[in-house]
């Protein structure tokens, strides 16, 4: 036969690494899709338990504050009263990222705008560091040096969500300051250019033109920040106390729904409700966690210019 | 292709590593342990004493909570399960289908933090504190200063025999929790007022240790049950169990290297010392099986 036409015929080893290339990242993708699926779909089927197997009420878990679910109440149901576990996860997550959003601009901004090269890679590597030191260490720290310095210049007993707002603040730092960093980076040098041409001073451009035309990915960067402090578990839970009491003030012993989560999970029996309660607890950090997602994608579509 | 050398190779490898640990498997069946975190070392350390003694065993002992030691063991995933609390008062645990083995007992005492000025309490001062009666260390004659609770997390066995033994059916006021020993020691050695709970291997000097009503927490005071806050260490098991299990629970419950060396050492009083019994309940009996006085008030 013809080489040339059996050549273009069958399938070269080029083709048959494309396909071949093609079916792997498929496999990855559905091997993916179908784990994001089925964790979606155990933590839900386990939390709905709570409401539709043990009969507890869904406003009791989101607006009532009595924690004990192994314990019925006057109705017969279970107490499953999650407000004070949501109000502190809120709190902390708030206040930490409250506390650290301007030095993370600040940073950012003295990154992009005014430090040269020297300055800008000494940053780096420290906001790089703080992300790669684990959320234990955090803890410690916080333990250690954190509360003690609560108790003595705020009074208390130095536990709550004061505490659990300074550790986080540092811990959700980094991560606002890079994505900062990069949407600063992002912005067209000719807006700068053209704003100093018509006679802004630095100032002038950095405040009315460079941030006005980042804010997008600012604000993105300030709820990625939130996200990671509402899911962080091990550091809060260090200092916050661990009483699953209404927080009646920063200064009081409270508790977020991932301290709650790790003290409870080993000591109940799966299937049983105080186990599905803690689920419960589990599907509103995932719903949490997807509302940050969407809303991250919602300002990535309002906020383009 | 050195690429593919390289992956027969340690695809080879792998065959041959695999063969050779076939046999080793079929004599003796590992034993897997699993629950609670407190009693994690002492099981691990007599487990390791076991294996000096019969060296193709395979033992893991793991940590992960009282529940979930129990449920592991009701659902056959693991041989042992270790509980720090009766099987019988764990909810979602048919205890009558497991055997409960008792390798010791642990003590637990109440401590306060250094400054409070008060070194003996009634279980009922005790319960008072606990149920938020007492707000300031003034009305038990210390000083004049705040009363900081510190409770365990709910489901923890040192929480339990605390609970059982002064709170009883009064109920506790909510307060900050914490899920080790080592952190409520370290939070009354430096939290100003407060007052909490650990077992006996965690006493230290860095905060003072009550006496209940002028009894100090000591192993003899236990083992008579005149000092009333003690539990079980159990070993849960199916009722069927293999020869090995049965080996490994014997050497827990019975050779001098646990009994007699390893618990001492370790501050956990030995199963057999003991002059009581206690049920699920609380009640507690001479081992003759009469009823004594419970020790409190």
């Amino acid at each position: 036969m013809d080489p040339i036409k059996t050549k273009i015929q069958t399938r070269s080893k080029e083709t048959r690494q494309e396909i071949w290339g093609q079916l792997l990242s498929y496999a990855a993708i559905i091997l993916i899709v179908a784990v994001v699926c089925s964790i979606f779909m155990f933590v839900a089927s386990k939390g709905l338990a709570t409401f539709t197997k043990d009969h507890a009420s869904l406003r009791d878990f989101l607006f009532t504050t009595d924690w004990s679910p192994t314990t019925m109440g006057k109705d017969g149901r279970p107490l499953v009263g999650a407000l004070p576990m949501i109000a502190g996860s809120f709190g902390v997550t708030v206040l930490a990222v409250i506390f650290a959003t301007p030095f993370a601009l600040g940073t950012a901004l003295y990154m992009t705008q005014l430090a040269g090269k020297h300055g800008q890679k000494l940053l780096q590597s420290v906001t790089e560091l703080l992300v790669g030191i684990p959320s234990v260490v955090y803890g410690f720290i916080g333990l250690n040096v954190v509360v003690p310095f609560v108790r003595e210049h705020f009074g208390g007993s130095g536990y709550g969500i004061l505490s659990g707002a300074f550790v986080l603040f540092v811990m959700v730092l980094p991560t606002i300051t890079s994505l900062t960093v990069d949407s600063l980076r992002a912005v067209p040098s000719h807006y700068q250019a053209a704003s100093l041409a018509l006679g802004a001073t630095e100032w002038q451009t950095m405040y009315k033109v460079t941030l006005r035309a980042a804010l997008p990915g600012i604000l993105t960067a300030i709820v990625f920040g939130m996200a990671r402090a509402f899911g962080e578990a091990l550091a809060v839970q260090m200092v916050i106390g661990n009483a699953t009491l209404m927080p009646h003030g920063l200064l009081t012993a409270s508790s977020t729904l991932t301290s709650v989560l790790t003290m409870g999970i080993g000591n109940t029996v799966m299937g049983t409700v105080g186990n599905n309660a803690l689920w419960s607890l589990a599907l509103v950090l995932l719903l949490m966690s997807l509302l940050f997602n969407l809303v991250v994608k919602w300002i990535g579509r309002k906020g383009r210019i | 292709m050195k690429n593919k050398q390289l992956f027969w190779t340690v695809l080879g490898l792998l065959l041959v590593l695999t063969a050779c640990s076939q046999p080793a498997q079929k004599k003796v069946k590992p034993i897997q342990i699993v629950g609670s975190s407190a009693m994690q070392p002492v099981v691990e350390m007599g487990a390791h004493e076991y294996l000096k003694k019969n060296p193709a065993q395979k033992v893991t002992v793991q940590g992960g909570g009282s529940g979930t030691g129990l449920s592991q063991v009701q659902s056959g995933a693991v041989e042992i399960g270790n509980s720090d609390i009766f099987a019988e008062n764990q909810s979602g645990i048919q205890a009558e289908k497991l055997v409960d083995h008792r390798i010791a007992v642990i003590g637990v005492a109440p401590i306060v933090n250094h400054g409070v000025g008060v070194t003996d309490l009634t279980l009922t001062q005790l319960r008072g504190i606990f149920t938020g009666q007492y707000q300031n260390w003034q009305q038990l004659g210390g000083k004049n200063i705040p009363i900081v609770v510190i409770d365990r997390a709910h489901g923890s066995g040192t929480r339990a025999i605390f609970d059982e033994a002064v709170i009883q059916d009064a109920k506790k006021m909510k307060a900050q929790e914490q899920d080790s020993n080592g952190s409520v020691q370290r939070m009354v050695a430096d939290t100003p007022g407060a007052i909490s709970y650990v077992s006996f291997p965690y006493l230290k000097k860095t905060f003072t240790t009550l006496k209940i009503a002028g009894v100090t927490p000591t192993v003899n005071n236990v083992t008579t049950n005149r000092w009333p806050l003690w539990g079980y260490e159990h070993m849960y098991t199916k009722q069927k169990t293999s020869p090995e299990v049965r080996a490994l629970l014997y050497f827990m419950q019975n050779s001098a290297a646990v009994q007699t060396k390893l618990l001492p050492r370790l501050h956990y009083i030995p199963i057999q010392k003991m002059q009581v019994v206690k049920d699920e309940n609380g009640q507690v009996t001479t081992k003759s099986s009469e009823v004594v006085n419970d020790g409190s008030d």
